[in-house]
């Protein structure tokens, strides 16, 4: 093969492009990753993976400085001195905002599987069924049985801790050992599940961090540093999984700054013939050529290569005949939620670092409840004992404020909501032609915003925090809305989705473009509806049965 | 990320958000394009290693002052403080050497440990009850803010500055406790825990985990 010819062309690196890196490659095709940012080694490329707060000059907090140049990610956590490098910089790639939108980007090899929160959940029947029950949006072309046995072949390789539940509206996954939950959080689990009469569940969050040995890899040692790169392996990230996978088979060629501008489409044929790349170091552009592209950009800018293509053809992009490209946009809102103080276990502590939390599952609007919203909503949250940053009001200066703040403080609790967002059509992305990134590429931008449902839902998500503290035991409780911008659940989804029919919908039940049957598209673009859990999993699982599919076809010659 | 986590990180224990940090909660803008114009001299740190030395003194385990916590305040004041706020500090370098001199009738570096921490106390409680009223004035602010937002009007709000003495403890605080002298001579550092216990037996006077983050 000439080389600029592979099999496949995979673009993006992240969490599904990782899995389609190496589905495709196992299978025996050529691919050819693309990704915009740089390489970033696993452990290497971890500069900070070890680095003791104390080498920080501002201790990881955030400078004005940084303030200036980040105007977006300074709007909530991901703006500080630890892991700043593995941010994109809102300086180099703007975007418009019609309605504020935060938009938190990792362009470098493994994207934002190095940063993300790890927490696995599978959807669960209620969650495919729920656009045709509630007769909105479109359904959902496939069902929990369809991609079943996809979730336990990713949770296999990926390691997922958790523990097994038997609840419906959340299935078991193939589990690793579970983490633990602390002393504290086992007693208002058991409190919660009396008071509610089993109908409610405190869990260890589900986490892809390894308990048991994965080859390749080191277990979780417990230092919830995670954000910083592990130099264990001890999570699932693009670095630690699926790239040595890939890269074993010899069949995987990485292309760092190479940011994919289009997809070229042969109008003969109907179908892709490879995709154009712009070198984000020379400026340079390349064609490479491919049976098969899969389309892992992460959703808005898998969205963004598919505006940009074809448009000799559609105007608006490659698959936006349904004139769904780029619509129904969902991200989960949260940061809602309650807290209080502990009382009774000032002889507990705990050792060691649990890179997680405890899980509420969903319990509203199931079985037959009914509320004036639909969908529901699920908490993570922790107890712990507080540390040095506590307030002691009766202490205030000298070596009795040292001894007191050098010991553990008194236990809390507490825990935020995370909800689903309903897909509305009118909340959308599109192309602002008038400006334009450090490349000269054109622009998103944004129109999305919560509505009546997600509102009226955040009013249980508060209060029935509070509830559960309070039928657990819990003084003092405190309830929180730190407000919700859409996007800052970093989960954004929806924006070419699947569908039955190529009138309503982008992509087939197989994430194959309607309009070109050899790009998959298997990110968070896909996705027809949000669920209230955590969705990287649900990737994983829908990219290696969309890889599954292409090379089966391949080898029918239908593509 | 760990979201769980965010709220914890933002409270000190001067019942104030963390000051420059308050960005970090609110997200809202900052108009200040001066970093790093205030200047400390050698003899503003050997002050401010002092004041930190009376709130962490020296005990069986390392005071703040060994902890280098005179020059992590510059830092961060320079680095990470508004204009607005690095003014306030600076001014409060010579407004605490006057109280000092108001109080014991000399400057604060002659003073000895007593009077420095009898002074301090009354700081703190100053401190504190300025923090209650920027508490409920910047309240009244955000929700005038908030009104008038609604009614499609802009508002220029203006908050309250802080005391310098919440400032100075802060910093004292977290350059302290985030320093290796106060990690693992006041705490207990663990680099690589290895594993979870979640029901460890505690005893009162055992020394808490330093957070590796």
């Amino acid at each position: 093969m000439p080389d600029n010819t592979f099999d496949a062309i995979v673009v993006g690196s992240g969490i599904s492009g990782g899995w389609a890196a190496k589905e495709l490659c196992e299978k025996g095709l050529k691919v050819l990753l693309l990704e915009r940012g740089r390489d970033l080694v696993h452990i290497k490329d971890y500069a900070d993976s070890n680095k003791p707060s104390w080498d920080y000059s501002h201790r990881g907090g955030r400078t004005q400085k940084m303030i200036e140049e980040y105007p977006v990610l300074k709007r909530d956590y991901p703006l500080n001195e630890r892991n700043l490098d593995y941010w994109a910089k809102d300086s180099e790639c703007p975007y418009t905002e019609i309605k504020r939108f935060d938009w938190y980007r990792g362009y470098h090899v493994g994207g934002r599987s190095l940063m993300w929160g790890r927490q696995s959940y599978r959807w669960s029947e209620f969650d495919f069924e729920a656009n045709a029950k509630d007769g909105i949006a479109i359904d959902w072309p496939i069902r929990y049985n369809d991609i079943k046995d996809w979730y336990t072949y990713v949770e296999k390789f990926a390691g997922i801790q958790g523990s097994v539940e038997n609840l419906p509206q959340l299935p078991d996954s193939h589990f690793l050992p579970a983490m633990e939950l602390n002393v504290v959080e086992k007693d208002v689990a058991a409190r919660i599940k009396k008071y509610y009469d089993n109908k409610r569940t405190l869990i260890i969050g589900r986490t892809a961090h390894i308990t048991a040995k994965i080859p390749g890899r080191e277990l979780c040692q417990y230092r919830d540093m995670c954000w910083n790169g592990c130099p264990f392996g001890g999570y699932f990230s693009t670095q630690s999984s699926t790239l040595p996978a890939a890269v074993a088979t010899n069949n995987l060629k990485l292309r760092p700054f190479s940011i994919v501008t289009e997809i070229i489409y042969d109008k003969d044929t109907q179908k892709a013939k490879g995709v154009k790349v712009l070198d984000a170091e020379t400026n340079q552009t390349y064609e490479y050529y491919s049976k098969i592209v899969f389309l892992c950009a992460s959703s808005f800018n898998s969205a963004w290569v598919l505006m940009n293509s074809a448009t000799n053809i559609w105007p608006d992009g490659l698959g936006s005949s349904s004139g769904e490209l780029g619509h129904n946009v969902m991200d989960h809102h949260f940061r809602v939620g309650a807290d209080g103080d502990v009382e009774g276990f000032d002889d507990k502590y705990y050792f060691g670092y649990r890179p997680t939390g405890f899980y509420i599952p969903r319990f509203r609007n199931l079985f037959g409840e009914k509320r004036d919203y639909i969908r529901g909503f699920g908490y993570q949250g922790s107890a712990s004992r507080q540390g040095w940053s506590r307030e002691v009001a009766e202490l205030n200066i000298g070596a009795e404020l040292k001894d007191a703040l050098s010991e553990p403080g008194p236990w809390r609790i507490g825990a935020t909501a995370f909800g689903e967002m309903l897909p509305y059509h009118e909340n959308r992305i599109f192309l602002d032609k008038s400006k334009k990134d450090k490349w000269g590429l054109p622009v998103l931008a944004m129109d999305i915003e919560i509505k009546d449902n997600e509102k009226k839902m955040r009013v249980d998500m508060m209060n029935d925090m509070k509830e559960m503290l309070e039928v657990s035991g819990i003084k003092n409780i405190k309830t929180n809305d730190n407000l919700y911008a859409p996007g800052m659940g970093i989960h954004e989804m929806g924006t070419a989705r699947m569908g039955k029919d190529k009138k309503t919908s982008v992509l087939n039940a197989h994430n194959q473009v309607w309009d070109c049957k050899n790009v998959f598209v298997t990110d968070g673009a896909c996705m027809v509806s949000a669920s209230c859990v955590n969705p990287s999993l649900t990737y994983m699982a829908m990219t290696a049965r969309a890889a599954n599919f292409a090379v089966s076809e391949l080898k029918k010659k239908n593509l | 990320m760990d979201r769980r986590e965010l709220l914890k990180m933002i409270a000190l224990a001067t019942g104030s958000v963390m000051i420059g940090g308050e960005v970090f909660l609110t997200g809202c803008n900052n108009p200040d394009k001066v970093f790093g114009s205030g200047v400390f001299t050698e003899d503003d740190i050997a002050f401010l290693d002092e004041v930190a030395e009376t709130i962490l003194p020296k005990t069986n385990t390392p005071g703040a002052k060994e902890a280098k916590t005179g020059e992590f305040m510059r830092v961060m004041v320079n680095d990470c403080y508004t204009k607005e706020d690095q003014q306030v500090f600076h001014n409060g370098i010579g407004q605490l050497n006057e109280a000092c001199k108001k109080k014991h009738g000399h400057d604060f570096m002659k003073a000895d440990p007593a009077q420095r921490k009898e002074l301090l106390i009354t700081l703190d409680k100053e401190a504190k009850e300025t923090t209650e009223k920027k508490k409920q004035f910047d309240k009244e602010q955000n929700e005038k803010e908030k009104e008038e937002l609604a009614k499609g009007n802009k508002y220029d709000k203006k908050l309250m500055a802080s005391h310098y003495f919440t400032m100075m403890k802060q910093l004292t605080l977290l350059g302290y406790f985030t320093s290796k002298e106060g990690k693992t001579g006041a705490l207990r550092y663990i680099p690589v825990p290895g594993k979870y216990d979640g029901n460890l037996d505690y005893k009162k006077g055992d020394k808490a985990f330093a957070g590796l983050n």
